[in-house]
């Protein structure tokens, strides 16, 4: 069966999530993955996003992070100072979805600029949750499609801190969370050892050659490489038809 | 109150304003009121500025913008405030930028009348380079190294709110926000809800009085006031509005057109309803209630 880049980036995000985990959801391929995760092995998989909705329950593809479909139906709604302080500060969550324009070796994201602060050339929209995510978060988790562009050896701007300049560096700065867990692009998956991306898995038809074509800097590699398993008929079934029927991210 | 007088009464040239709603419950009617009003210089802060904002800006009202994420949700950049960074019009404009929990934390210390709010993040970010008022302090009981953000306390804060009674006790359900917290840090509040009800309807539910009226000084009736925006169990949110935003701020003249239709052009927010009867058809809330609870003892 055919897919895309995309189905096959949440299916593969969808199974680094375990039953009962709590996570801070992102709208888009987030948003599917942990839906899809929720309807495969992790049906008591608990969904938070940061406008409040807490145990979201959506039967539409919610459009924004404050779709009125994450309330109907949710476990309990909550302000959001409920949600930084309590669930977030609190140290309750327990994976963290985050997405940049920028990523980099050590998994440092940027949603602020791209070039100078003062007189970018790309505005971003900034760090909405994003930069206490990074910080709090027990694990992150990252879906970004990998061009040199976007994976540079070092992002214009920290907004959201991975490891930023090497191992120990979060510890030293008495970061809760334990960072970056695992970075999904349309070429493969990765992991951090000592801090730093490493190449862990090759999507189908992907090859070494084309991630190292398509990354800022010479790119650690695993000993051993797996092949990323293409998503199953019935992952492609569940997200084309009960979570993304339009098609709007897919 | 109407909302001419509310905005003309709390709103003036150089005050720092919040209009919240965290994607629900944005008061775009009042927004617009700003607008017609020509208020100029003022200090807009808001989580999130999207779409409300960026007419404010494009109508050159805003001098400075305090904000987290600015961005269309779902639909991309915000172009006036992009015209206002990058090309000053219809002027420049300043920025301060904090993450969603730093704007959070300073309408807490608004609110609790704190001069600051500790918080467990910015660690290895760069927005304290960028932000001055992002600070560091040391726990006086630990010695742990803390985030520091100051109080904001605007002038006006415009909360809407499902429904209030006369003197502006308010409930709210569905998503809160920060809506609580802004209003306890203004001095001056302004409520506007999609209903007014008798005292007894509030008094029947009082859990949901999310904002009591002893501390609002103006109570406007404003149905629909959020389109684009949504109201749980009222209207849905205008996603096809959000996604046409989009064209319609990239484009000087269109921003301008739109204005001078939506805005300059319809007197009042009951006038821009009666201009699109059609779309509230279609956006209008199915019944979904709930489970009544018992308040006796």
């Amino acid at each position: 069966m055919t897919y895309s880049a995309s189905e096959l980036m949440v299916a593969a995000a969808a199974r680094m999530l375990a039953d009962g985990e709590v996570t801070f959801v992102g709208i888009g391929l987030p948003n599917l993955a942990c839906n899809l995760a929720r309807r495969m092995h992790a049906p008591n998989l608990v969904l938070i996003y940061e406008s409040g909705a807490v145990g979201a329950s959506p039967d539409r593809l919610p459009i924004s992070i404050g779709d009125p479909a994450l309330v109907t139906d949710s476990l309990s709604v909550c302000s959001m100072y409920d949600i930084f302080n309590n669930y977030l500060q609190g140290g309750r969550i327990d994976v963290g979805f985050l997405q940049g324009a920028q990523i980099d070796r050590f998994g440092n994201l940027n949603t602020t600029v791209v070039g100078d602060y003062d007189a970018p050339s790309v505005r971003l929209p900034g760090s909405g949750g994003a930069c206490e995510i990074a910080i709090l978060a027990k694990k992150v988790l990252v879906i970004a499609p990998q061009s040199k562009r976007s994976f540079p050896e070092r992002v214009d701007f920290v907004t959201s801190p991975g490891f930023l300049n090497g191992p120990g560096r979060r510890a030293v700065l008495g970061m809760p969370g334990g960072g970056p867990a695992a970075v999904i692009t349309n070429l493969g998956c990765y992991g951090f050892v000592d801090g730093e991306m490493t190449l862990e898995s090759l999507h189908p038809g992907c090859s070494i050659d084309e991630v190292r074509a398509n990354i800022g800097w010479d790119v650690r590699i695993a000993d051993r490489i797996d092949d990323t398993p293409a998503p199953t008929g019935e992952e492609l079934r569940i997200i084309r038809e009960e979570l993304d029927p339009l098609h709007l991210y897919i | 109150m109407s909302m001419a007088d509310a905005i003309g009464r709390y709103v003036h040239d150089g005050d720092t304003i919040v209009i919240e709603g965290f994607t629900h419950l944005i008061s775009f009617a009042a927004a617009h009121e700003i607008i017609r009003q020509k208020r100029r210089d003022l200090v807009a802060c808001r989580l999130t500025p999207d779409l409300v904002y960026d007419q404010l800006i494009g109508a050159g009202c805003v001098r400075k913008l305090v904000f987290s994420w600015a961005g269309n949700p779902g639909a991309g950049p915000l172009y006036a405030l992009r015209r206002a960074i990058e090309e000053r019009v219809p002027h420049a404009i300043e920025i301060e930028e904090y993450s969603h929990f730093g704007m959070v934390a300073r309408l807490t210390a608004g609110a609790s009348k704190l001069p600051f709010f500790p918080l467990r993040d910015y660690a290895g970010s760069d927005l304290p380079l960028v932000n001055p008022r992002i600070r560091q302090i040391e726990c006086p009981f630990t010695g742990e190294r803390l985030a520091a953000v100051p109080a904001l306390n605007p002038d006006t804060a415009i909360v809407h709110v499902q429904r209030a009674d006369r003197d502006g006790n308010a409930q709210i359900w569905g998503l809160l926000g920060v809506q609580k917290e802004a209003a306890f840090a203004a001095r001056n509040v302004i409520i506007v809800a999609e209903e007014i009800v008798d005292e007894a309807v509030i008094r029947s539910d009082p859990n949901r009085t999310l904002i009591p009226g002893f501390i609002v000084h103006a109570v406007v009736h404003e149905p629909f006031g959020c389109h684009p925006s949504y109201a749980q169990g009222f209207y849905d949110r205008d996603n096809e509005f959000y996604v046409a935003w989009r064209e319609i701020s990239k484009d000087r003249a269109r921003f301008e057109a739109y204005l001078d239709e939506w805005v300059y052009g319809v007197a009042d927010r009951s006038d821009y309803a009666a201009k699109m009867l059609d779309r509230w058809r279609d956006l209008t809330a199915a019944d979904r209630p709930c489970e009544p609870v018992n308040y006796g003892y």
